[in-house]
């Protein structure tokens, strides 16, 4: 039992790692990945919900009638990402304001609605929590990840702590650079995790 | 009672779903609505404070020219402006705090919002150049480039611009409402 607990949160680091397996989740992974910081701030967000949808979700799936469970799943997730937005504006303002539009968009984050549909609907209320803390914990990680790789080479910092005098290459803090650094790193994990 | 699957049951289950989500954002929104009002408060009070010279009773929030503005006052008189001021940067709407003396010079900026790009316009929260030439800046409010006296951020002259308009707003407010008293 405790293997199975366990196998359960690790596979959202390996087997069904949202971003560099199941690559889910793309926009906010591409938008907010700008530094290490901001790529774990929206990570541990994504996580609450997740976590807390997930054990919701469980709990009502077998009284909900399948052809409204789409619309029941998504007003669960909306008021949970509205809960998270009121108290990240209260307690944590300056992360708030450095994430700003995409705390709202963690509704239609496919990874969540995807747990849901893909595991937590199927599964008790434990299990579907352990679930959300894996793949929370997954996306968390890999979203740290890229910032770190971004903010290195676009900011010549980490976490905020500057190693070099000056400007990084630019094109890694915008766009481009995020979706450079996305596809080197699918490839070196999906070469890592092949091995 | 009604199949799982009649349109009765599915009225119910939404409607008990959302009764239930609302009472939740409800409740969440009534314990979090001060705290978020202080959060908000603190940040305008710690923004005000760093753009004027020290000591000084700052006013409460005033309105000008569709411009919201505090007073610094010491010795019932105004000492300083700080003016909240808006103009179109490159990616949206950008907002500063200005401080400005009496006399229309600058005593120091904060930008409070903006949506410019990061590395580029963004580089007007960090520059130290070009934060530290608004430090008792006087002369033309016009980039280098249009014949003025600020120094534009590398690259970025169109959030320059927008940042030089704001704060020569923000001094025009001041000096019209010294005409006027």
């Amino acid at each position: 039992m405790a293997g199975k607990n366990w196998s359960l949160i690790t596979k959202g680091f390996f087997k069904e790692n949202p971003t560099f397996v199941l690559v889910l989740g793309m926009c906010p992974t591409l938008a907010t990945t700008t530094s290490a910081l901001n790529g774990l701030e929206m990570g541990l967000a994504t996580l609450f919900v997740l976590v807390l949808s997930n054990i919701v979700i469980s709990l009502i799936s077998p009284v909900v009638p399948d052809k409204v469970h789409i619309p029941v799943y998504i007003v669960v997730i909306a008021t949970f990402v509205t809960v998270l937005q009121l108290l990240m504006q209260a307690y944590t303002p300056a992360a708030y304001r450095t994430l700003g539009l995409f705390i709202p968009l963690i509704v239609v984050n496919c990874i969540i609605l995807g747990r849901a549909e893909a595991f937590a609907c199927k599964h008790n209320c434990w299990e579907s929590a352990l679930d959300g803390i894996g793949i929370g914990l997954g996306f968390t990680a890999s979203l740290t990840v890229i910032g770190i790789v971004r903010e290195i080479l676009g900011s010549g910092s980490v976490f905020g702590w500057k190693f070099i005098a000056g400007d990084g290459i630019l094109a890694f803090v915008m766009a481009p650079g995020a979706f450079m650094v996305l596809g080197y790193l699918l490839v070196l994990f999906n070469k890592i995790a092949k091995k | 009672m009604a199949a799982k699957n009649s349109i009765l049951s599915m009225a119910l289950c939404l409607t008990a779903v959302c009764l239930v989500c609302g009472a939740v954002l409800g409740s969440v929104y009534a314990v979090t609505k001060s705290p978020i009002e202080e959060a908000a408060a603190a940040e305008a009070r710690a923004a005000i404070a760093e753009v004027l010279p020290e000591g000084g009773t700052i006013s409460e929030a005033m309105q000008a020219d569709g411009m919201e503005y505090y007073c610094s006052l010491a010795d019932s008189s105004v000492v300083a402006y700080a003016v909240k001021s808006s103009t179109g940067g490159f990616g949206g709407l950008l907002t500063l705090m200005v401080g400005v003396l009496p006399d229309g010079s600058i005593w120091n900026t904060k930008v409070l919002s903006h949506s410019e790009t990061p590395g580029l316009g963004a580089k007007c929260t960090s520059d130290p150049g070009f934060i530290a030439q608004w430090k008792g800046f006087k002369g033309n409010f016009a980039v280098r480039k249009d014949g003025g006296d600020v120094d534009a951020i590398t690259a970025s002259t169109i959030t320059s611009r927008a940042y030089a308009k704001a704060v020569a707003q923000a001094s025009e407010l001041v000096l019209s409402l010294n005409k006027e008293d």
